[in-house]
């Protein structure tokens, strides 16, 4: 129950910050309608729908890691955090109040990129529920990224950290240009991160191919357990000095 | 009863707090004075279970806190030093929440809220968000949160700081009001605010306890008229012996 009332706190906390909801529903449907104006202009395919839309997605869950991050360092900033932590909440509460809310903003940044993407002709069939489910299991990827910076570092350093992150998940990940076109050292360095695994794995879903989403979601949730297993632990840590 | 034996905490070479030992009387109000840096906020920070000690053991009705913190959690609650307020939740929501993660449900926690804002002068504020509130304002929210729980034992770290005339008054005829009824734990940096309220009085100085008692006990015993000579004398004794 406990957990539950801090979830709540947590996504009030989050979604009453009007800058983070322009940037983390905003951006990612600006930067889709401006790819596919560029395809229309292109004479080979390279920002097609089908590809651009889950990698657009994925991208925008960065703003997951830095929305829970930051809230995670704010609180760990302010004596907020020592009042909880005076408070009978257990671990369990704390890993499930700052994770919990932050999944319904994922779907919600899912839902409002779809929608943006059938605009641009991406069909929505049983492909995309499967795809959204996909998705999902993906975001706790982010979330987990954002709760070890969060209690790694004070909430100002989480925004520094969130500029180097981001440009990891846009240009690791395949997201923009295949990363075949590279080939080499470069996609292997890109396929031993997350990142390009996620961008697969959702690309899959959208096309249907069930038999190519879990050699990728395997290694995306083989990542989310150690990240956030290392957050775990530290936090723990934090918790008891 | 709140027994402290040898409670010790250092940080690397430093020794913060130095084999305290204490009892604290169910519903007493006790008063921990000090110059910065002498293990105030330490104290209270291993007292209500946030920090665990380097050595020593806490003992209430008998049994060590640290064999069930949890538990032991749910009957204190703190106002921290640094004010702590969630800055995007009203003042209302602060209060309720507080009261929620003790165990209170819904109902209790939205009369309970009510109170605690009547209590504090905060009803014309219920509905603004914690970090438009003055800083004075959010300190009185801050304290609100830590009584909304109905604690058996409350450590207020220098609840009146930057509070203004007259709210510090009121927050004396609160704490006033609440006397005998919870164990209050205190601590401050203006010693008319000892006089007003505290039934006992601790001195620390470098991590140590250097003196204990009544305000007229400490007067006493140290041959002077006031509690400020009395706090001059035990900390620079001290300088002389260290
Ligand atoms: N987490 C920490 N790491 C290292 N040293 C610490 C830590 N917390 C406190 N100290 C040290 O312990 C000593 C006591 O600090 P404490 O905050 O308990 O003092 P205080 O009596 O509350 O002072 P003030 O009146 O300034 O609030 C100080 O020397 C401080 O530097
Ligand atoms: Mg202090």
């Amino acid at each position: 129950m406990s957990s539950l009332h801090f979830a709540s706190r947590n996504q009030k906390e989050i979604l009453r910050d009007p800058l983070s909801l322009v940037f983390g529903f905003g951006l990612p449907i600006v930067l889709l309608f401006l790819f596919s104006i560029m395809q229309k202009n292109l004479p080979y395919g390279l920002f097609q729908i089908e590809h651009l839309a889950p990698g657009i997605i994925v991208f925008g869950f960065s703003f997951l890691t830095l929305f829970s991050g930051m809230l995670l360092g704010k609180d760990r900033g302010s004596s907020f955090l020592m009042r909880l932590f005076a408070s009978p909440l257990s671990a369990k509460d704390y890993i499930i109040g700052y994770l919990l809310p932050m999944l319904p903003i994922a779907l919600l940044q899912i839902i409002v990129c779809l929608v943006a993407a059938s605009l641009l002709g991406l069909p929505f069939n049983s492909n995309s529920l499967l795809a959204i489910i996909v998705l999902l299991l993906i975001s706790i990827l982010f979330i987990s990224f954002g709760l070890l910076f969060g209690t790694l570092f004070t909430d100002k350093q989480v925004g520094g950290i969130f500029a180097l992150f981001v440009n990891v998940t846009a240009f690791l990940s395949g997201i923009w240009f295949s990363l075949d076109l590279i080939g080499g050292t470069f996609k292997t360095i890109c396929y031993l991160l997350p990142f390009a695994h996620a961008v697969d794995a959702a690309k899959a879903a959208f096309a249907g191919n069930i038999h190519d989403i879990w050699g990728s979601l395997f290694v995306v949730i083989g990542y989310t357990v150690v990240i956030m297993g290392i957050a775990i632990v530290i936090f723990r840590k934090r918790m008891r000095s | 009863m709140i027994e402290i034996r040898e409670l010790t905490k250092s940080f690397g070479e430093r020794v913060a707090v130095d084999h305290l030992s204490l009892s604290i009387e169910k519903g007493e109000f006790f008063a921990l004075l000090g110059s910065n840096g002498a293990g105030k906020t330490t104290t209270i920070k291993m007292i209500s279970g946030l920090q665990t000690p380097t050595n020593g053991d806490i003992i209430i009705d008998g049994m060590s806190i640290f064999s069930n913190l949890q538990q032991s959690k749910q009957l204190m609650n703190i106002s921290p030093q640094e004010t702590a307020v969630a800055p995007n939740l009203s003042v209302k929501e602060n209060l309720e929440f507080t009261a929620k993660i003790y165990g209170f449900d819904k109902n209790e926690a939205i009369i309970r809220a009510g109170e605690m804002m009547e209590k504090f002068s905060l009803t014309d504020r219920a509905k603004a968000k914690a970090k438009t509130l003055s800083g004075g304002l959010q300190r009185r929210l801050s304290i609100a949160m830590a009584m909304i729980s109905n604690p058996r034992i409350v450590f207020l770290d220098e609840p009146t700081l930057g509070l203004d005339v007259r709210a510090r008054r009121d927050l004396w005829n609160i704490l006033l009001g609440l006397k005998g009824q919870m164990t209050i734990i205190l601590t401050t940096h203006y010693l008319e605010e000892v006089e007003a309220l505290a039934d006992r009085v601790g001195i620390m100085h470098h991590g140590k306890l250097c003196a204990l008692g009544t305000v007229d006990d400490l007067k006493e015993q140290y041959n002077k008229n006031s509690l400020e000579e009395v706090f001059l004398s035990v900390t620079e004794e001290m300088e002389v012996l260290v």
